[in-house]
C-alpha cells in the first residue's frame, strides 16, 4: 500500500520564553502522518502534545526544521486545517445551525460563489446537524446544550468547510466516562464517511489505543517522541474490543512508556515515605 | 444488624445557606422592606421633632418642596438640563472609548502605548479640571460636558479594554483555523463576544456620569438639578437639597432598570431559565 503523508514534521523544534530561561517545548520532532490516518498523540502532561497540534494548526510558529501540510509548508492557520478544542470555542451569540454555518459568515467560504454552491453548503450545514444527532436543537443556544452536545456541535463547525486534516485537542477530557463512548464511537463513524485525516490529542490512553490507528507516545522534558505504536486492531472499531488481549497488551506497554517518562516513580517515593511516617 | 431509621419532617433549606436560592415571593418582600424601613426610619426621626427641621427635613416637607418646584419654579426644566448634560457627556466618551477600549484589548503595541498614560490620567480628579476647562472651553453648555466626559472617558477605556479583553482566546483561534482574517475576527467574534459585557459597562459608567453632574454645575451654571441643589445649599434649603438628590437617584435607577431591560432583549442567550 502506498501511502502519501498529509502531515509530515522533520526535526521540528520549539522553544518558549526568551534565552536566559528558555523552554525547549518540543525537540527534533519526525512525524509523518499520512492521509486518511487517524493518528492519537499521548504522553505525560507537559510532554508538548498540545503544543504539537498546535503548530500543525498553525497557531503557534515553530521555532526550528519543518512542517508541511499537503506538500505546502505551515505559515500560520488555514481553512485546510480544521481544529477543536476542549471547551468554550462556541459563539454563544449565534445557535448551533449558526455556529454550524459560521465559515459562511468568511470570505473564505463565500469567494467564487454560484447559487449552486450556495445550496450545496446548506445541504451540508444538514447532513452535518444529522449525523452529529443535532436536528432537535438546530434552533437552541449553546449555553443550553450539555457538555457532549456543545462537542458535537462544535465537532460539526470545524467540518463544515471539509478540512483535509481535523486537529482535535483533548475534545473529550472534560466529558463524562458514558458520553464519551458515545463520542467515541461518534467521531469513528465521521472519521469513515468525511475520510479526512485526524490528529488527535488525549491524555487517555484507552481512548488513544480505541481511536488511533497509531498511537505516538511523547515524553516530557524537553517534548520528544518517545514511540510510535501501531494498533493491531481493525478499521472498524466496537466496544467489546477494549477486552482483547492485544488491546489490554498495548495499553500496557503504553502506560508503562508513559510512567517511565513522566518522573512518576519519585512521587510514590514520596507517597511510600509519608505512610511509613505516619 | 438492622438501624431503625426514624421517619423524618422535609427539612426546608436555611435562608442564611450561602448562596441558596430564596423564592420570588421572598425576594420582593425583603426588596419592598429595604425601601420601606429607611423611609419609615427617616419619617419618625424628622416628625418627631428630635432635629431641627433644617438639619433633617420629613419626607413630607421633601414631596412638598419637589410638588413645589415643579409648579413654581422649572423643576421639569432642571430635570431636562441634567438629563442632557450628562447623556451627551456620556455618550461622548463611549463614542470614543469603545473603540480605543477594543484596540487595546485587541493589540499588544496599543495596549503597550495607551494603557499606562489612561491608567496614569484616570486618577486625576475630575473637579482638579474645572479651571482648566473653563479656561480652554469656556463657561457654556461645553464645558459642563467635558467635565462629564472627563470623569467618565477614561475609566471606560480601561473597562472596555478589560471586556474584550475577556473573550476567550479559543473563540479566536477556532475562527482563526477556519480561515477567518483579522478584521472579520475583530468583527464576527471579538464584537459579539464582547457586546453584553460592553453594555455593562456603559450602565455602569452611565452611573457615574450622573454622578459627575454636581460637580459639572459648579461651572456657571443656572439651571439643572445639580445646580438647584448648591443654590439651595446657599439658601439652607435643606428640603430642596433633599428632593434634588432623591430626583436624581429615581432617574438613576429608571436608567439602570432601562439598560438592563435592554441586556434581556438584546442578549437572550444569557438570561435562559434553566
Amino acid at each position: 500500500m502506498s501511502r502519501t503523508a498529509k502531515i509530515s514534521a522533520r526535526g521540528l523544534c520549539k522553544t518558549f520564553g526568551e534565552t536566559p530561561r528558555q523552554v525547549t517545548a518540543l525537540q527534533n520532532i519526525d512525524l509523518d502522518v499520512y492521509e486518511n490516518e487517524f493518528v492519537t498523540l499521548v504522553g505525560a502532561s507537559g510532554c508538548g502534545k498540545s503544543t504539537l497540534l498546535r503548530i500543525i494548526a498553525g497557531l503557534e510558529h515553530h521555532s526550528g526544521g519543518a512542517l508541511m501540510v499537503a506538500g505546502k509548508p505551515v505559515r500560520g492557520p488555514g481553512v485546510d486545517r480544521a481544529m477543536v478544542f476542549q471547551h468554550y470555542s462556541l459563539y454563544a451569540w449565534l445557535t448551533v445551525m449558526q455556529n454550524i454555518k459560521f465559515c459562511r459568515r468568511l470570505k473564505v467560504g463565500r469567494q467564487d460563489l454560484t447559487t449552486n454552491d450556495v445550496e450545496v453548503a446548506s445541504g451540508r450545514a444538514d447532513t452535518l446537524l444529522n449525523l452529529m444527532g443535532l436536528p432537535k436543537v438546530a434552533d437552541a443556544w449553546p449555553n443550553q446544550l450539555s457538555g457532549g452536545m456543545q462537542q458535537r456541535v462544535a465537532i460539526a463547525r470545524a467540518l463544515m468547510p471539509r478540512p483535509e486534516v481535523l486537529l482535535m485537542d483533548e475534545p473529550f477530557g472534560a466529558l463524562d466516562a458514558q458520553t464519551r463512548e458515545v463520542m467515541h464511537d461518534l467521531i469513528l463513524h465521521v472519521f469513515r464517511l468525511e475520510r479526512t485525516t485526524i490528529v488527535f490529542v488525549t491524555h487517555d490512553v484507552e481512548e488513544a489505543i480505541y481511536l488511533g490507528q497509531r498511537v505516538v507516545v511523547l515524553a516530557p522534558n524537553p517534548g520528544r517522541i518517545d514511540s510510535v505504536h501501531e494498533v493491531p486492531l481493525p478499521t472498524q472499531r466496537t466496544q467489546d474490543m477494549k477486552h482483547r488481549p492485544e488491546f489490554l497488551e498495548l495499553k500496557r506497554d503504553i502506560v508503562a512508556r508513559i510512567r517511565e517518562t513522566s518522573g512518576m516513580k519519585t512521587d510514590l517515593e514520596l507517597l511510600e515515605k509519608l505512610s511509613a511516617t505516619a | 444488624m438492622q438501624f431503625f431509621v426514624a421517619p423524618q419532617r422535609p427539612q426546608r433549606p436555611s435562608l442564611w445557606s450561602i448562596r441558596a436560592a430564596i423564592s420570588q415571593r421572598t425576594y420582593w418582600a425583603l426588596a419592598v422592606l429595604g425601601l420601606v424601613v429607611p423611609l419609615a426610619c427617616w419619617w419618625i426621626f424628622s416628625s418627631q421633632g428630635w432635629v431641627s427641621k433644617v438639619f433633617l427635613p420629613g419626607p413630607v416637607d421633601v414631596f412638598h418642596r419637589a410638588v413645589r418646584w415643579a409648579a413654581e419654579d422649572n423643576l421639569l426644566g432642571d430635570t431636562g438640563i441634567s438629563i442632557y448634560r450628562v447623556t451627551v457627556g456620556w455618550l461622548l466618551s463611549a463614542v470614543i472609548a469603545v473603540p480605543i477600549g477594543l484596540l487595546i484589548g485587541t493589540f499588544r503595541p496599543v495596549q503597550a502605548l495607551l494603557e499606562p498614560l489612561t491608567d496614569f490620567i484616570r486618577y486625576m480628579p475630575a473637579v482638579a479640571f474645572i479651571p482648566l476647562v473653563m479656561l480652554w472651553i469656556g463657561i457654556d453648555e461645553g464645558s459642563k460636558i467635558a467635565i462629564i466626559f472627563i470623569g467618565t472617558f477614561f475609566q471606560m477605556v480601561l473597562m472596555v479594554a478589560e471586556d474584550v479583553r475577556r473573550v476567550p482566546t479559543t473563540q479566536i483561534e477556532a475562527a482563526q483555523t477556519m480561515g477567518a482574517t483579522r478584521s472579520e475576527i475583530i468583527e464576527l467574534v471579538l464584537l459579539p463576544a464582547a457586546k453584553p459585557a460592553l453594555l455593562d459597562t456603559l450602565r455602569i459608567t452611565m452611573g457615574w456620569a450622573w454622578t459627575y453632574l454636581v460637580v459639572a454645575e459648579l461651572v456657571a451654571a443656572n439651571s439643572g438639578l445639580g445646580y438647584a441643589i448648591l443654590r439651595a445649599q446657599r439658601y439652607l434649603q435643606t428640603d430642596k437639597i433633599f428632593a434634588g438628590i432623591i430626583i436624581i437617584g429615581l432617574i438613576g435607577l429608571i436608567t439602570d432598570q432601562l439598560f438592563r431591560f435592554l441586556h434581556r432583549t438584546a442578549f437572550p442567550y444569557m438570561h435562559l431559565k434553566r
